[in-house]
């Protein structure tokens, strides 16, 4: 962004990383592939790089709001200065804080979520899925962030984007605004669960497996980590991937 | 004549208790921090009318939400009966809507007849569900004897009072077939004309069953009125006003704290002066007066039905964590600190509070503020919102995190991301290039 901004240029668009999409190793791959759909449909985009900084967001959920402000007030003084308009981030968590905590701290952008940028793109038929691997009879099942689904009632814009692939597309029982949580909000990330007879994470598995899904489709990066550790814990990986939404597009278009 | 004074009496002393300890309610709830939630009118009438009148909440468990659909359209509709009842025993008059309402009046009686066996079957398939089929949902270990008596109880009190309004109507059917006394022909009996045969068949008998049964169904209602404000029924009225003030913002946004934004500010810059609104207020919430009247109007609309409960991650994963617990713990708290008012007077505190005495840290640090609760509810509750503020106040005002939680304050603080990375390396995911 820096570099765009010396050159006197403005982005179309701002791409929020996140911290998990700049340092989560897995998550990098679905952040370079976020990159990969903007050159491929020519938006032009930039990042905030080193000057981006957390949301705040775990802050926030775990009660520390004076870290949480401290975090938000800092990004909007950025964001501002660079005179940005519109957002997207591949985390519903970023999504969710920008988009709805910012602008009471004096932050107003239009955020939208990459599962939306994706739909956008379809829709507008600048998107398809040719030319790439083929998920035709796949089946696939799209598992609901909690911050993008009942959080922002973001349902159809991560299913539009599968909708598309020509593949055999299968709910799990607890799905959309029954969607059962990955196990890692709220700040439980970060720490050890509490003490209980199963991590959430493999509760969720019994849905997927039940689902007799091979593709399970994620839109955050902390529900990326929790489904791997799932089916980890099931002995599965060889039977079943867990692909980012942006991943699977990606693919699906050779990019 | 004595008739008529003794019910009067009984009338008014009935509101009058009934009144009392609502108004008693209403300063509980008012104990609460002030939040603001008379924007957008128009908006909020239409989520009522939604969620509380039309109950669209209730259709994801069909069964259940058509069983308390008969229980909720019965009891409304009945009270239409009840006002008649309530002119009759004022006046000492007998079925006085029967003339100016003529042939409708038939009509009028034959559907509450119906009504009332379908909320007779309804309670008695609920009764069935809590304790023989015994739902997962209606136990826990906050479901202990007096929640689940005070459901059977309801559910009792319920099934007496149709089968008196039957028994009434049936013993009333069958005087007026014998053209006894003041008992003249009006409505009509479908159901209740089943219950004939079992009916003695002269008419002093018959007066005496149908002057009981509804002395027995006029006085159960009215106990029923005082019941209430005791019980987690009270759900019947508060629902309404509760969905009314819901939160109208997306499930995922969490209140920004002023008071936090004016110290941040200054903080950033030293010439901001933040605004002083008297005595400064302790950050999140230790007690239930920390939180806000809307908080506490929640904990005494829940009625304590465990979707919550039954939908959280952490509790479906044996964690001790259960949202309906956070509910029940509130409304049992701010009870005990009205009653404590009005024992020893406004300036009482006793040594407990809602964290610790009643909400261990345990289970607010399993929650994974999933919204899955607040999703479940049928009258739009939030107990995530009551977690949040327990939480604010054992980090900011005690520093009581999890270890690993403190960890994540202290790398967001430092390297502006949750784990331990440098910031300057934030952008190192770009190295291995993008069209690769």
């Amino acid at each position: 962004m820096a570099e765009m901004a010396a050159e006197g240029k403005q982005p179309e668009i701002l791409f929020w990383v996140g911290c998990a999409g700049s340092f989560d190793e897995r998550a990098q791959r679905i952040t370079r592939d976020i990159c990969k759909i903007l050159n491929h449909v020519g938006i032009s985009f930039a990042v905030l790089g080193t000057e981006e900084s957390c949301t705040g967001d775990p802050a926030k959920r775990a009660g520390n709001e004076f870290l949480f402000q401290m975090q938000a007030m800092a990004n909007i003084q950025v964001l501002d200065a660079y005179e940005v308009k519109k957002i997207v981030t591949g985390c519903p968590h970023c999504f969710n804080t920008i988009k709805n905590e910012y602008p009471g701290l004096g932050g107003n952008y239009e955020v939208i979520h990459h599962s939306q940028l994706i739909q956008q793109l379809i829709d507008e038929g600048k998107l398809k899925a040719e030319g790439g691997e083929s998920f035709k009879g796949k089946k696939i099942t799209y598992h609901d962030p909690c911050y993008l689904g009942r959080g922002n009632n973001v349902y159809e814009a991560p299913r539009k984007a599968l909708e598309i692939l020509d593949a055999d597309l299968v709910e799990m029982k607890r799905c959309k605004s029954n969607g059962l949580c990955c196990g890692a909000g709220g700040g439980q990330m970060f720490k050890e669960p509490e003490k209980g007879n199963k991590d959430i994470n493999v509760e969720r598995m019994a849905d997927i497996l039940e689902s007799k899904a091979t593709v399970v489709a994620a839109a955050c990066p902390f529900c990326m980590t929790m489904l791997r550790d799932g089916v980890k814990h099931e002995n599965k990986e060889q039977e079943i991937q867990v692909l980012d939404i942006a991943e699977i597009t990606v693919r699906a278009n050779g990019l | 004549m004595i008739a008529q004074i003794l019910f009067i009496i009984i009338l008014a002393a009935a509101i009058y208790l009934f009144s009392k300890n609502v108004g008693k309610i209403r300063r509980n709830i008012l104990l609460g921090r002030p939040a603001d939630r008379s924007d957008n009118p128009a908006l909020r009438w239409k989520t009522m009318a939604k969620i509380a009148l039309g109950q669209t909440k209730m259709v994801k468990r069909p069964l259940a939400a058509v069983m308390h659909f008969f229980i909720y359209v019965g009891f409304i509709i009945i009270n239409l009966e009840v006002m008649e009842i309530m002119i009759d025993g004022i006046f000492g008059s007998h079925r006085i809507f029967s003339k100016p309402l003529g042939g409708l009046y038939d009509l009028l009686i034959g559907g509450f007849e119906f009504l009332a066996i379908l909320v007779l079957t309804a309670c008695v398939v609920f009764l069935c569900r809590r304790n023989i089929v015994r739902l997962k949902r209606f136990s826990g270990t906050e479901m202990t004897e007096w929640p689940k008596s005070d459901a059977n109880y309801i559910l009792i009190i319920e099934i007496l009072l149709m089968t008196a309004f039957l028994t009434m109507n049936a013993a009333d059917h069958k005087l007026q077939l014998l053209n006894f006394g003041h008992y003249i022909k009006a409505g009509s009996f479908p159901v209740s004309s089943l219950l004939n045969p079992l009916l003695p068949d002269s008419a002093a008998g018959l007066e005496l069953i149908e002057r009981g049964c509804w002395w027995f169904h006029i006085i159960g209602i009215l106990a029923f009125l005082n019941y209430l404000p005791y019980s987690k029924h009270f759900h019947i009225l508060l629902a309404f006003p509760n969905t009314y003030y819901s939160n109208l913002h997306p499930k995922g946004e969490f209140t920004n704290m002023a008071s936090v934004t004016g110290e941040v500010k200054a903080m950033l810059d030293p010439s901001f002066v933040p605004e002083t609104t008297g005595e400064p207020q302790r950050f999140g919430a230790k007690d239930v007066t920390d939180l806000t009247w809307k908080n506490l109007m929640e904990a005494y609309t829940c009625t304590e039905c465990g979707r919550c409960t039954s939908v959280c991650p952490a509790n479906i994963t044996g964690k001790l964590l259960s949202p309906r617990k956070i509910m029940m713990d509130t409304r049992d708290r701010i009870t005990e600190v009205g009653n404590n008012i009005d024992k020893h007077g406004k300036d009482y505190t006793d040594d407990k509070t809602l964290l610790d005495n009643y909400i261990t840290r345990e289970e607010l640090w399993a929650c994974t503020t999933c919204n899955a609760c607040v999703e479940a509810c049928p009258v739009n509750i939030n107990p995530l919102e009551i977690i949040t503020e327990l939480r604010r106040y054992a980090v900011m005002e005690e520093s009581q995190a999890p270890a690993s939680i403190n960890n994540m304050f202290g790398n967001v603080e430092n390297n502006g991301a949750p784990w331990k990375y440098s910031a300057a390396d934030r952008f190192n995911w770009a190295d291995a290039g993008i069209d690769k």
